[in-house]
């Protein structure tokens, strides 16, 4: 059944969002906590994602959801290079 | 007696998080860290509107509460120097009248939700706005209710917004701009911008028959510009001189000839035509995002943007500008 | 919640605490990390699993707006992020 299969791809798309978090909590800095945070950022909304499609059924859904995924991706991304880039200013003053 | 379901357990969590997020921000010593704790309650309160079936409020507490009002408090603290108060100097009367407050808010809140479960509910407007609905020119109910059954209250928003915008460029000069973005942040940019533009035009399109409308639109607008600055371009995409003053009037001036205007047709002011209601509210819907893009975007900026305070001395025929 | 199946509307609404519980975990980071980066990468993840979350009640409550209200929060994620990091200019 499609809703089964989608339900499956939910809880491993959250299973890595909690992975991120629990990264986020014990990793010992932020360089690191930035791998951690792009896991939960990409493969665990991807998963959701995909699942969500799958529960809704139709393909103007699917392509709005894609666009969100793709942007969280873009975005995560650019935020990431941005947070670091302000990071390294800050120690090396 | 309500039901007692089990989706009260993720609920009760929103709720119980939400209040913790508010105090926390609230009694943070570092403001830069009450600003970011600030936008996390934001984002908490989008999902609380969503669960309470309210996704008009959900979009604009998303667009205005999480993302607006945090780059704008942000700005704010830019004119201290990081932002950390030394611990010691929150006196200790103001900490106590924050958990004062927040516990105030718990018993309150804890109150309306023992009312909810073990009273009677009483009598709702809501079904008869629902009723109204086919004559009102939108099938949206809020899209309805605000410019529609409560215009009044939509335009006198407006003119709050302008007032705000207005006292905000009483104070001063605009503040100074970013560096140029390098070859990321640009990159982002050249994408960004017009996705947020194009989204505005969508959440103030579909505001008739779906969440949407001219708030939600016009904060999304100036996130676009508010994006723009933060790239280097000073005027965060917003003309100069005169026709900046004509765009943040346009909401109220066609909401106000309009509403006059058809007092022509109907003898009561703000009563539209039935057969043009949609098409009317539509105007009114983008002249205020306009409007509202523009006023948040100059709030973000500061102050008054050079040039703003000029008049012609006609007798030596220069211009003097403040 | 108002999806038709009963088994897997529980399943979502399991779903849904454990995404909240990862967003406590992050709150956490926001309200302890020690520099103003640590927190900023916690309203991310904030950010993130709250459109996570929506995309799930889209679902459970049948309201296909929610999906608008995602697909704001992730753009304005990003502006934010600049918000808060971009340095002023020297000039002026």
């Amino acid at each position: 059944m499609v809703d089964l299969l989608a339900t499956i791809l939910v809880f491993l798309g959250i299973a890595f969002f909690f992975f991120g978090a629990i990264g986020l909590l014990r990793l010992p800095d932020l360089h690191s906590r930035l791998h951690a945070l792009t896991k939960a950022d990409n493969l665990g909304l991807g998963l959701v994602i995909v699942g969500v499609a799958l529960f809704h059924g139709s393909l103007l859904v699917a392509l709005k959801l894609l666009l969100i995924w793709l942007l969280a991706l873009l975005g995560g991304a650019a935020s990431a290079h941005l947070i670091s880039q302000y990071a390294l200013r800050r120690n090396h003053q | 007696m309500m039901n007692m379901s089990l989706t009260m357990i993720p609920d009760l969590m929103l709720a119980v998080l939400l209040i913790g997020m508010a105090w926390a921000a609230l009694s943070s010593d570092d403001l830069k860290r009450g600003v970011i704790l600030f936008i996390a309650f934001g984002l908490l309160l989008a999902i609380v509107w969503a669960r309470l079936q309210a996704p008009d409020l959900a979009l604009a507490e998303a667009a205005i509460g999480a993302g607006l009002a945090g780059a704008l408090l942000l700005v704010a603290l830019r004119d201290e120097t990081g932002g950390k108060v030394a611990a010691g100097e929150v006196s200790r009367s103001g900490r106590w009248l924050v958990d004062l407050f927040a516990l105030t808010m718990t018993c309150l809140i804890g109150w309306v939700l023992w009312l909810t479960i073990y009273t009677e509910p009483v009598e709702r407007l809501a079904p008869l706005a629902h009723a109204m609905l086919a004559q009102s020119g939108v099938s949206n109910p809020v899209t309805a209710v605000l410019l529609n059954y409560r215009a009044y209250d939509t335009l006198l928003e407006l003119v709050v917004v302008l007032t705000a915008v207005l006292g905000v460029m009483v104070v001063g000069r605009e503040r100074r701009g970013y560096r140029q973005a390098g070859p990321v942040f640009c990159g982002l940019v050249h994408w960004l911008v017009p996705l947020l533009i194009v989204t505005a035009g969508y959440l103030l399109w579909v505001g008739a028959h779906a969440p949407g409308g001219a708030f939600q639109a016009g904060a999304t607008l100036a996130a676009a510009g508010i994006l723009l600055r933060l790239a280097g371009e000073d005027a965060a995409g917003l003309p100069g001189g005169i026709r900046l003053r004509w765009l943040l009037v346009v909401g109220i001036g066609l909401f106000l000839i309009i509403g006059l205007g058809v007092t022509l047709s109907s003898g009561q002011v703000l009563q539209y035509p039935k057969a043009w209601s949609g098409a009317l509210i539509l105007v009114i819907e983008s002249a205020a995002t306009a409007s509202i893009a523009a006023a948040l975007v100059l709030a973000y900026r500061g102050g008054r943007p050079q040039g703003w305070l000029t008049a012609v001395d006609k007798e030596n025929n220069r211009e003097v500008s403040a | 919640m108002t999806a038709q199946n009963p088994p897997i509307d529980l399943l979502l609404l399991l779903a849904l605490l454990l995404l909240l519980l990862s967003l406590v975990l992050g709150m956490i980071r926001a309200l302890r990390g020690p520099s103003l980066e640590d927190r900023l990468l916690a309203i991310l993840l904030l950010g993130t699993g709250g459109v996570a979350i929506l995309l799930l009640l889209s679902v459970s409550m049948q309201l296909t707006a929610l999906l608008d209200v995602g697909l704001v929060l992730v753009l304005l994620a990003a502006v934010v992020t600049a918000a808060m990091t971009r340095r002023e200019s020297n000039d002026g």
